[in-house]
């Protein structure tokens, strides 16, 4: 057993979740997502034994470090704390079916990590920028941040799935009404922005620590930025100029993209300092 | 008025949003050529108008945040005043209407006498909300409690914190610096060299790198690199360091951090000289530029210098020492021997060869050295950025009002209700522990 056979298996169970809460989604059948809704919590198991195996081996291979260091690592992290925050979310709320557009992003982001070949899955030594205590903060908070914005954003995409015509409701009644939607994606948003605040500011200690500057526009940390301004207009437009439905939705979802090219984009169209992940 | 609205607030992070994104496809701080190189002259004019060279530090994008930053002053002075009457109230005064429209509402009769209901009622709402002011009207007994007024105050301690972080970056910018070092092993310096204007600043002391060392991966990967560094101060040695990547060195305001790393100019090698002609093969000592006669006096061979990073048709070389070789009148060539390939001088099929065949391996240190006053205000802001997310998110200002009213000689009508300012869903819960609780005790 290791790492990356667990990480796999992993990958394929969260494959197997999507296709039970697309299912229901579309054959209406709620069992599917009770169904779906275990078979992403088995995944999750998965996950965080592939993550915890993966320190352990890079500990055999005396590098000894935290599994946070390069994309692919960053990747299969991203997906676990989707996950991990999903399951939570669930269980809060007892409404399953919202699972439907998280589900397919879980997996994406773990199957991006194993099937994209200019992402390594080596177990690599850290560089000396990355041997710091901050890098478990910094990484971790972030992640929950991205992992909070994820949900909202798949939150928000029933927006434009979900029939305002009471005769085509019939079809999706299982979905929740708008005001759970609403008030979901709401708490998410909240939870991403106070995390993501968070992680800017460990980077930030870091940055400052590391090599003596808290802020330098650099290119991840300006979109950071960015991102971290569409989600204060969000919070804004919803809490003083009393937006809701789909004009947020919109907003949220532009915010996610911000979150998705601070995450991505950075890394393969520009350069900078932040090149690891 | 303009600056108090919240328009203004959306339109101004619209803006903000929008420019910051320019500063991330435009390159920055580079130098004329390469933007004419990259774009054009026709759009380096434009770029140069425009700042946007060094567009996090224009002239238009300060002003966005001092928008941002009056914007936020004036809000949060319209609106403390208010604020402040709802947190510290003259009279704190119940209204059952209020409770009467909430959807967490509930209601049910319990065959108990009113005041032994009320009795049992005000510990269940002591122990769930806190302090309880009761109230007498013509309908009956009204039990109250709330608690988180302050979090009220959350909101004013996030925006708080966004001015104490520009006020620190403005002092930082105004006072501080960033500055670059090189120190070859053994040397000292007192003034650095300022990253962006390349202008000197004198240090408060001397810096001196006694030792340098690097660590390598089997991978070949850098693993860890040192410098270890003696402060002295009037001519005398204060104390010694090590510093590493993520561990700089601290001292009267001033941090120095290991930044980079290359290898510095030997003060001697030892050069093989190879007459292909004759078959003479001469080794020698020399020093940096020092200059020996060829073999059967055909000329000279002088050690000009050594670069860390040697290009050869656009691939680096890495180290190599460059040499000069002046034969018979007229003829005249820099040669260079790149460390990493011994026989690479061969190549250039000449009458002499020249070959490095061993030196002392000397590296300098990278050092960046900084200055930012800004930074404690920096960090008060970070923390009272945290803080104040915190509070204003996830606590709420939260009531609960317990009604009773005689409805009988032994039985009593009980409603609950509880309102938020927000979190509604915690306002909920408690609402409904606390018909719970009163359900038991009333013997339901």
């Amino acid at each position: 057993m290791n790492s990356s056979l667990l990480l796999s298996a992993a990958t394929f169970i969260y494959a197997l979740a999507s296709v039970f809460y697309i299912g229901s989604f579309s054959f209406k059948k709620q069992a599917f997502a009770r169904l779906g809704f275990w078979v992403i919590v088995i995944g999750l198991m998965a996950n965080t034994g592939g993550i915890l195996l993966r320190w352990v081996e890079s500990y055999h291979m005396g590098y000894g470090h935290a599994p946070f260091s390069n994309m692919y690592e960053s990747l299969v992290f991203f997906s676990w704390t989707v996950a991990a925050l999903y399951v939570f979310v669930e269980i809060k709320y007892t409404e399953s079916i919202i699972g439907v557009f998280v589900s397919p992003l879980i997996f994406l982001g773990i199957a991006y990590a194993s099937f994209d070949p200019s992402i390594t899955s080596k177990i690599t030594p850290l560089i000396p920028a990355l041997k710091s205590n901050w890098l478990i903060a910094h990484v971790i908070t972030c992640f929950l941040g991205y992992a909070g914005f994820a949900l909202a954003f798949g939150f928000s995409f029933m927006y434009f799935i979900k029939p305002k015509d009471p005769e085509a409701r019939r079809l999706f009644a299982k979905l929740p009404d708008w005001d759970t939607i609403d008030e979901l994606t709401y708490q998410m948003i909240v939870f991403g922005f106070l995390f993501l605040t968070i992680g800017i500011i460990t980077g930030a200690v870091w940055a400052n620590s590391a090599w003596g500057k808290y802020w330098s526009w650099d290119p991840k940390e300006t979109w950071s930025l960015i991102t971290w301004f569409i989600y204060a207009i969000f919070l804004h437009l919803r809490l003083m100029r009393g937006w809701h439905g789909k004009n947020l939705a919109i907003v949220s979802i532009i915010g996610f993209l911000g979150v998705m090219f601070t995450y991505f984009g950075v890394n393969f169209l520009l350069s900078g300092l932040h090149s690891y992940a | 008025m303009f600056f108090a609205s919240v328009k203004l607030t959306i339109y101004t992070l619209v803006l903000l949003v929008l420019t910051s994104i320019i500063g991330t496809v435009v390159l920055q701080n580079a130098s004329p050529e390469a933007y004419i190189r990259l774009y054009g002259p026709g759009l380096y004019n434009m770029i140069q108008v425009l700042d946007l060279d060094r567009m996090y530090q224009a002239w238009w994008y300060l002003l966005l945040m001092v928008v941002l930053c009056v914007n936020i002053v004036v809000c949060s002075i319209d609106r403390l005043s208010v604020t402040w009457k709802i947190i510290f109230p003259k009279k704190l005064s119940i209204n059952p209407q209020r409770f009467e429209k909430t959807k967490n509402r509930q209601q049910f009769e319990c065959q108990l006498p009113m005041d032994h209901i009320a009795s049992k009622a005000k510990q269940v709402i002591a122990r769930r909300a806190g302090k309880v002011v009761e109230k007498t009207d013509e309908k009956g007994l009204l039990l109250y409690a709330e608690k988180g007024r302050w979090s009220r105050l959350g909101v004013y301690v996030v925006h708080s914190s966004v001015l104490m972080l520009l006020a620190g970056a403005l002092i930082g910018s105004a006072l501080g610096f960033k500055a670059n070092l090189r120190l070859d092993e053994g040397q000292a310096a007192d003034t650095v060299f300022d990253t962006h204007t390349r202008l000197p600043i004198k240090l408060p002391f001397t810096v001196r790198c006694n030792d340098f060392q690097v660590k390598f991966y089997d991978t070949g990967a850098p693993d860890e690199f040192k410098s270890s560094l003696t402060i002295l101060e009037n001519n005398q040695e204060s104390f010694s360091e090590d510093i590493l990547v993520n561990h700089p060195l601290r001292y009267k305001g001033i941090n120095i951090f290991q930044a980079s790393y290359g290898a510095s100019t030997p003060d001697e090698a030892l050069f093989e000289i190879t007459d292909s002609e004759t078959g003479t093969i001469e080794t020698q000592t020399i020093k940096n530029g020092g200059v020996v006669q060829l073999p059967a006096g055909a000329g000279t061979f002088t050690f000009e210098g050594f670069l860390p990073h040697y290009d050869f048709n656009g691939h680096d070389l890495g180290e190599a020492f460059i040499g000069r070789l002046d034969t018979t009148p007229g003829r005249n060539i820099q040669i260079a021997l790149p460390t990493k390939f011994p026989t690479f001088d061969k190549m250039r099929k000449g009458r002499f060869t020249v070959e490095v065949k061993s030196w002392d391996h000397a590296y300098y240190t990278g050092l960046q050295v900084t200055k930012d006053p800004g930074v404690p205000f920096v960090y008060t802001g970070f923390l009272l950025m945290i803080i104040g997310c915190w509070v204003t998110f996830f606590v709420s200002h939260q009531s609960v009002c317990i009604g009773l009213e005689q409805t009988g000689s032994g039985s009593t009508r009980v409603w609950v209700a509880g309102r938020a300012n927000r979190n509604a869903q915690s306002t909920n819960l408690t609402v409904k522990k606390l018909v719970k609780e009163l359900k038991d005790v009333s013997g339901k």
